[in-house]
């Protein structure tokens, strides 16, 4: 029982650190491109708006890449402490991709530096393209760090002897397995949805609370425009994504669509809950199941009746949390849509309070979408940590304890998180207090004195 | 050459510009902790913004490439270090977490105390992440970890090497980063500030190679194996090392502060390369070889090209930022810049 509970701990230490990381990592990824566009604006249009909100974009990214990257670092320790039986066995076999992350990381942290610090000390033209090898960076770190996890869903490049040892390793098989392209679009798509719409809901509270300036449109629709394009292309994406999901990965499947009996012509099961091996509360769509999964009505789903009982997933947190996602995502859709609706027919598409509480409202469905994909394909795998070869007990620490360490990360990822949000509250406030972009420290022989007074 | 062997060699490129770069780094936090309140300690920790706001985050990738390299390249190794060394290793993620997180918050502060209170948690993880590091280290010179992860979770790191290595390794950051932080000052024309810096890092220097010399004979009694390499083999580096720093010090006392950091660096990076030496070919001390922890050769094959894809890409922008950071238009203060 001991044992079970110390699994248990690792597993939630390991969720909760990839929960915190992955809204962070998204930032990383997409915001560089998003303060491109505005930065290019400014330079090239001589646009002053512009140029000011790239100013304060790469500010707050200052804070926000800072948390990412420390919350980065200690996954790559988490998956030695945490799964040291995974990483000793098929270390070399996926460890490659981890190494070229390493160096994608390498680059983004660079050019983050030189971005950050080269505001009036890089020529203007130099300066905003040192944006392009962090847009790279985080394009191929995704690709790393995506194809490491569709590896544990879809595990090749390696066979196991008759002795059970791990022998005729292919990085590249490995890396290239049947699981990568759509797993590593999907969520390089969605870093775009959610770095979009957080970004855009930020400008949709200010005009919430009546601040209408040119600044508060752009800073609004560049990163709205960004998040409406990944949001439409998530569902074909995801839909791909799926489709081998049912030679590959049936119990996966089977937990998502709730299919408890093995049918062809399954139904398309929309909410529900199983409770005692029945599913109740649940609306069933005759048929669609078996199209939207395998691409006809008279396919068959294997249901969770021809998958041994200790080889299914809790099915209830897979299924519920991928209807959520799908739901999140088509509300998503349907807000964007909203926006290129009132763009073209209203003179002002800003001009509806509801408009844009909806644009707030896709800031949290994006986050949520995110953490309840992410919930699918991680829980849909269990109980394997590489999938029909692993599982998560095999793979867990022996130490003992990992509940203080799980207690030690919810306490500091709680205050940290709490933290960067109050800074980059107070540092808006402040850029709403004046026209000086540069935050002077309240330290060093240029505080301000006003600062340094207000010491107790 | 034995695959496993450069492999090895690679990624200990990574542990020697960790000790350095991320060294310099983290001692800029032990002279930030020791710099007295806001407004005697406003100088230094605006020249240590400036100093390690570009760099910290590249800095730190370090460990990263460290660690990916170990795990791709020896994983059992890998495996095995993580499960007996689970404590320190979980203090060390402690600490950059805070470390990190809690300078970046500083820089953007509106108050004073706010400042201050990210500044003590910055300047304090500051010194608990390297000497942590240094416990590490000394655990696996000792030949404290075995092969199979089965080690004491507590006494596999606190014998007398990983004591004196983490004391060794906080010391040898205040030293790195006193030197680095009086040459960029006396480049940003606070000279003042350069002769101040510079004296600490005259008496860390010295505290340093005192320790350092308490270290050896801490090595002889507790790791007898790295000790004997160290006579053999590494013997030429701690000879090196040790007139490095001599001349450092030296330098640093007549004021030379450029010439006293490439000092400085060779006096670090000698030492570290000695340990990698003396303790050749053990991966493990006393536990397992380079070739016996070795992963599967196609693997190998792909982290030397990895490593030269990133000789190609990562080391190139690297070495722009440093130039960048050294020249003298970046290392002015900021006020009083031109906006474009």
């Amino acid at each position: 029982m001991f044992a079970v509970d110390q699994l248990l701990a690792a597993r939630y230490q390991m969720a909760l650190s990839l929960g915190f990381h992955i809204v962070l990592s998204c930032i990383g990824v997409a915001l560089p491109a998003m303060i491109y566009v505005l930065h290019r604006r400014g330079i090239r249009d001589d646009d002053a708006d512009s140029l000011a909100l790239a100013k304060k974009w790469a500010k707050a990214s200052a804070v926000l890449f800072a948390v990412g990257a420390v919350s980065g670092t200690i996954l790559s320790f988490e998956m030695g402490l945490l799964w040291p039986g995974m990483m000793s066995r098929f270390g070399d076999v996926i460890g490659l991709p981890f190494a070229m992350e390493g160096i994608a990381f390498f680059v983004e942290a660079v050019f983050l530096g030189i971005y950050l610090y080269g505001w009036g000390r890089l020529r203007p033209e130099v300066h905003l393209r040192t944006l392009i090898p962090m847009m790279l960076a985080g394009l191929f770190g995704t690709f790393c760090v995506l194809a490491v996890n569709a590896w544990m869903n879809a595990p090749s490049g390696f066979r196991i002897d008759a002795d059970g040892d791990v022998v005729d390793v292919d990085p590249l098989a490995a890396i290239f397995n049947s699981a990568l392209w759509p797993q590593f679009l999907h969520m390089w798509v969605a870093a775009y949805a959610v770095t979009g719409f957080l970004a855009a809901s930020v400008y949709a509270v200010g005009m919430l609370r009546g601040r209408r300036d040119r600044r508060h449109r752009i800073g609004f629709t560049v990163p709205f425009v960004f998040a409406s394009i990944a949001v439409v292309m998530q569902p074909v994406i995801g839909h791909v994504a799926g489709l081998r999901l049912a030679t590959e990965q049936p119990a996966k499947l089977a937990a998502m669509e709730l299919a408890t009996t093995t049918e062809s012509n399954a139904p398309l099961r929309l909410g529900g809950v199983l409770i005692d091996g029945q599913v109740r509360g649940a609306i069933d769509i005759p048929g669609l199941g078996s199209l939207i999964a395998r691409g006809g009505f008279d396919r068959e789903i294997i249901g969770l009746d021809q998958i041994p009982d200790d080889e299914q997933p809790p099915a209830n947190v897979v299924h519920l949390s991928f209807q959520t996602m799908v739901g999140a995502g088509f509300t998503m859709i349907g807000i964007a849509a909203w926006f290129q609706w009132r763009r073209r027919r209203s003179e002002d598409p800003f001009g509806s309070r509801w408009f844009l509480r909806a644009a707030v409202a896709a800031a949290v469905l994006s986050v949520v979408a995110l953490e309840a994909g992410w919930i699918t394909t991680e829980v849909g795998r269990q109980p394997w940590i590489v999938h029909d070869v692993m599982r998560v007990e095999d793979a867990v620490t022996p130490n003992e304890g990992i509940w203080i360490s799980l207690a030690v990360v919810v306490v500091v990822y709680a205050a940290m998180g709490i933290t960067a949000s109050l800074v980059l509250l107070s540092m808006a406030r402040r850029w709403r207090a004046s026209d000086d972009l540069d935050l002077p420290t309240p330290y060093g022989p240029d505080a301000p004195p006003e600062l340094v007074e207000s010491r107790s | 050459v034995n695959l496993a062997d450069l492999a090895a060699v690679l990624m200990f490129v990574g542990v020697l510009a960790y000790a350095i770069f991320g060294g310099a780094d983290f001692g800029s936090g032990v002279w930030d902790l020791l710099a007295g309140d806001a407004r005697r300690g406003g100088h230094l920790r605006a020249q240590i913004d400036r100093s390690i706001g570009p760099v910290w985050e590249a800095n730190h990738v370090w460990l990263i490439y460290i660690l990916v390299f170990l795990w791709t390249g020896f994983p059992e190794v890998f495996g095995a270090m993580m499960t007996t060394l689970f404590v320190p290793w979980m203090l060390v993620g402690l600490g950059i977490v805070l470390r990190g997180g809690a300078f970046a918050f500083r820089k953007f502060s509106s108050t004073v105390r706010e400042a201050r209170l990210h500044g003590i948690v910055f300047a304090s993880s500051s010194v608990i992440t390297p000497f942590f590091l240094g416990m590490i280290a000394g655990a696996i010179a000792s030949g404290r970890v075995p092969a199979d992860g089965s080690g004491d979770i507590w006494t596999s790191w606190t014998g007398p090497t990983s004591w004196i290595g983490g004391t060794l390794a906080v010391l040898t950051c205040a030293f790195l980063a006193a030197t680095f932080l009086a040459a960029d000052a006396s480049r940003a024309g606070d000279h003042r500030l350069a002769t101040d810096v510079g004296r600490k890092a005259v008496w860390s220097g010295v505290v340093t190679g005192a320790v350092a010399l308490l270290a050896a004979l801490t090595l002889e009694l507790d790791a007898e194996s790295l000790a004997s390499g160290l006579h053999g083999r590494g013997l030429p580096l701690i000879v090196v090392s040790a007139a490095a720093g001599v001349v450092a010090i030296g330098l640093l006392r007549t004021g030379r502060w450029a010439a006293a950091r490439v000092g400085a660096v060779i006096a670090v990076a000698a030492i570290v390369v000695g340990w990698g030496v003396g303790q050749y070919p053990d991966l493990l001390v006393d536990e397992v070889t380079i070739d016996q922890a070795a992963g599967a050769r196609s693997t190998l094959i792909g982290l030397v090209i990895v490593f030269g894809f990133a000789a190609v890409t990562a080391v190139p922008a690297l070495i722009w930022l440093y130039v960048l950071v050294n020249s003298a238009e970046w290392s002015a203060p900021e006020a009083g810049r031109s906006e474009h």
